[in-house]
């Protein structure tokens, strides 16, 4: 701490205050508050569960609740005859929840820690980010109770296509980040941003073939009048087909209802369209992103009055 | 010199609204601008800070201390102009460093250390420093929402402290810790100045500034009214407290018709006995007639006032043109030392200053008994 070891005035660094900033710099400055986003995400993670007997457990609760229901609901009492169905349901949810988990929690973050926001200057997008962090650390942790439960059932998956599991995993943390930094700035300004984000999450999970299935159900009613693509405009759909195709790993089975009848329950699309979905998605989330983060340095200049 | 800290022509403006509209919905059932006024808290200021200057900001309640300051740290923009920072920046802005309650001290450390920049080596490296400042071994493992105010401060200052940062801006809130914990941080500060690091400082106790800073700038609704030497700007400052609030607020005393020239010793020498009578002489010129009170302040070597003392009671009559008035410590109840002078001549209300004089003299206490201290007590014993 002496004197000496400190730079001259003339080789710090500069850091200008101004309501206009460029992309770079902007990007420069989340870049160099990663630490920071580390210690928010592991913080975060600390509070949520501090105290409780089960710990971080609880996080699965919620997810194994849901599905446990649309298992129920889907395969006890509709009886859609897909085996393994378990399987099929969990790695849709495991994509959507972590979508859904992150536009939900982000949208409110910069509202939910204005004490923070009004003292310390620090790029605002790392508390968005920071959500992202948070539900990507339960995502790991329901994927690993996953491949726990697909090694007991002696369900395999696609060996081969699993290399496309972090290109589609990339592209939903991209698509996501795009809307949560996006969705924070609005939610200062708007506040029934939130109560509108829940309601289109919402109706977003029902467009999106988590629990039904997209060859059986959309395929046949949208893709004879050749409106299939209408379905994949909804950038979450390929995201969980990927999901599906490759935790899942079949796309015909033999069905466990009465009449043992084949059943088409993935589209059969090649290893290569998926990557081509998937790479496309990517682009776009990074398009979205860079876009996002344009739009919330606009906004971020007022977040510390509007608060 | 090259300036650490370069705020040009920076000016803030907040939009009020009388019914906010939050939310969409609002929104489009009240279409157009809303009915929003804007107020202007910050106009056209500028100033630069030097490398290991330590400045402070005087200004009363709502003169926009803390606005300039949330701008200079970043946490709010300025709607023009520009302000640059070289090196890194430490901000205590109001009461706390933005700690999240539910985290225990410990966790809040880390936190606030790495939204100032810190590496996670770095903190750990510093952290028993940071809790040893603080004073809080034993509660550095409680969630902060149970801190008292007190609490809070001290931990936000010790972080901030020891993250050594470039420049340092501090608004206030050395008025929070007990007595002995703000000494305690004066010291830090005085450290921090012996470094060569530049630190910015918002207080409402003109003596801080004074014994703290080397040089202060005056806020006046929103613009920069003095940008001089300490002495200097706690006189500005002195003179819109007690001015009213119309136009003689933001004259800085050209127009007082009253200006002290000298003082001088009646015995020749500036130097006084212990519990003796000292008198002096001043020359003071009045343009016109005016009535006026005489104030006297003495400060020590470290700069603490040791005495105020107006003579409100008994107002004196200045007449135009040049006059020698005599002035009497009846009796110095000072042991001996060095005393900085400043006088100043009051409008009988007590609400305008006239005329003012930093450091004007060195006043020189001899005692010639034994004793410590500062002040000199007439003991009787039976
Ligand atoms: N977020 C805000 N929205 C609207 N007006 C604000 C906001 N923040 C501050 N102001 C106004 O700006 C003015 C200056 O406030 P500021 O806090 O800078 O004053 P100050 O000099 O620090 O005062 P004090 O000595 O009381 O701390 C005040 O009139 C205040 O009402
Ligand atoms: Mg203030």
């Amino acid at each position: 701490m002496s004197p000496s070891a400190r730079r001259p005035v003339e080789q710090r660094p500069v850091r200008v205050v101004s309501a206009h900033l460029s992309l770079r710099q902007r990007l420069a400055a989340i870049w160099g508050a990663r630490e920071l986003l580390a210690y928010l995400v592991s913080a975060d993670v600390k509070i949520k569960y501090k105290g409780s007997f089960l710990g971080i457990m609880w996080s699965m609760v919620s997810p194994a609740m849901s599905i446990a229901i649309y298992f129920l609901v889907f395969q006890v009492i509709l009886k859609n005859g897909v085996p393994d169905y378990v399987v099929m349901l969990w790695a849709g949810m495991l994509a959507w929840t972590l979508f859904s988990t992150i536009i939900n929690t982000a949208t409110g973050i910069i509202v939910q820690r204005s004490g923070i926001v009004k003292k310390v200057a620090f790029p605002r997008e790392i508390l968005a980010l920071s959500t992202v962090g948070t539900a990507t650390v339960y995502f790991f942790l329901q994927f690993i109770v996953l491949a726990i439960l697909m090694a007991v059932m002696g369900h395999a998956p696609a060996w081969s296509e699993l290399w496309l599991l972090p290109l589609s995993f990339l592209a939903l943390l991209l698509l996501a980040s795009a809307f949560g930094v996006f969705l924070s700035a609005a939610n200062v300004y708007f506040r029934d941003t939130a109560h509108l984000v829940e309601v289109g999450i919402f109706l977003w999970f029902w467009l999106t073939p988590v629990v039904y299935s997209y060859q059986r159900t959309v395929a046949p009613m949208l893709g004879a009048k050749g409106l299939a693509w209408i379905y994949l405009i909804n950038p979450i759909t390929p995201i969980v087909l990927t999901f599906q195709r490759v935790l899942y790993g079949q796309t015909s089975v033999t069905a466990t209802t009465p009449d043992h009848s084949a059943i088409t329950v993935l589209p059969e699309w090649s290893a290569l369209h998926y990557a081509a979905l998937n790479g496309l998605l990517v682009a776009i989330g990074l398009a979205l992103f860079f876009w996002a983060i344009r739009i919330f340095g606009r906004l971020q200049g007022n977040f510390a009055e509007e608060l | 010199m090259t300036s650490v800290v370069d705020v040009a022509n920076v000016e803030k403006t907040f939009k009020l609204y009388k019914q906010r509209h939050k939310s969409l919905k609002d929104r489009v059932l009240h279409p157009g601008k809303g009915n929003a006024t804007e107020l202007t808290v910050l106009q056209d200021v500028s100033f630069s800070v030097g490398e290991g200057e330590t400045i402070g900001v005087l200004g009363r309640n709502g003169s926009g201390k803390s606005t300039l300051l949330k701008c200079i740290c970043g946490v709010l923009q300025p709607t023009a102009g520009q302000i640059t920072v070289r090196g890194d920046l430490a901000g205590l802005l109001e009461l706390g460093a933005g700690f999240q309650p539910e985290l225990s001290g410990r966790d809040n450390v880390y936190l606030s250390a790495s939204m100032l920049g810190l590496s996670r080596r770095k903190v750990d490296s510093v952290f028993d420093e940071i809790v040893a400042f603080s004073e809080l071994e034993k509660f550095i493992d409680t969630p902060v929402k149970f801190f008292s105010s007190g609490m809070y401060v001290r931990l936000g200052f010790a972080v901030a402290v020891t993250a050594a940062p470039d420049v340092l801006v501090v608004d206030e809130v050395l008025a929070v810790g007990d007595e002995r914990f703000q000494a305690k941080c004066m010291d830090r500060i005085r450290q921090f100045q012996s470094d060569g690091r530049t630190i910015l400082l918002v207080s409402h106790n003109a003596d801080q500034v004074r014994s703290l800073c080397s040089r202060a700038v005056v806020l006046e609704k929103g613009r920069l009214v003095a940008d001089a030497s300490a002495g200097e700007a706690v006189k500005v400052f002195r003179e819109h407290l007690l001015g009213t609030q119309e136009s003689k607020a933001t004259s800085t005393g050209e127009d007082s018709d009253v200006v002290i020239e000298w003082v001088r010793g009646v015995s020749g020498s500036f130097t006084a006995r212990t519990n003796e009578r000292f008198e002096f002489l001043t020359n003071v010129r009045a343009s016109a007639p005016v009535e006026g009170a005489f104030v006297l302040e003495l400060y020590d070597q470290a700069g603490r006032l040791v005495a105020r003392t107006d003579a409100t009671k008994s107002p004196i009559s200045l007449s135009a043109g040049m006059q020698e008035l005599n002035v009497a410590i009846e009796e110095l109840p000072l042991l001996d030392g060095a005393y900085q002078m400043n006088i100043g001549i009051v409008s009988p209300d007590g609400d305008t200053v006239l005329a003012w004089r930093e450091q004007i003299a060195v006043l020189e206490v001899a005692y010639v008994g034994r004793g410590a201290g500062q002040v000199a007590l007439r003991l009787n014993v039976h």
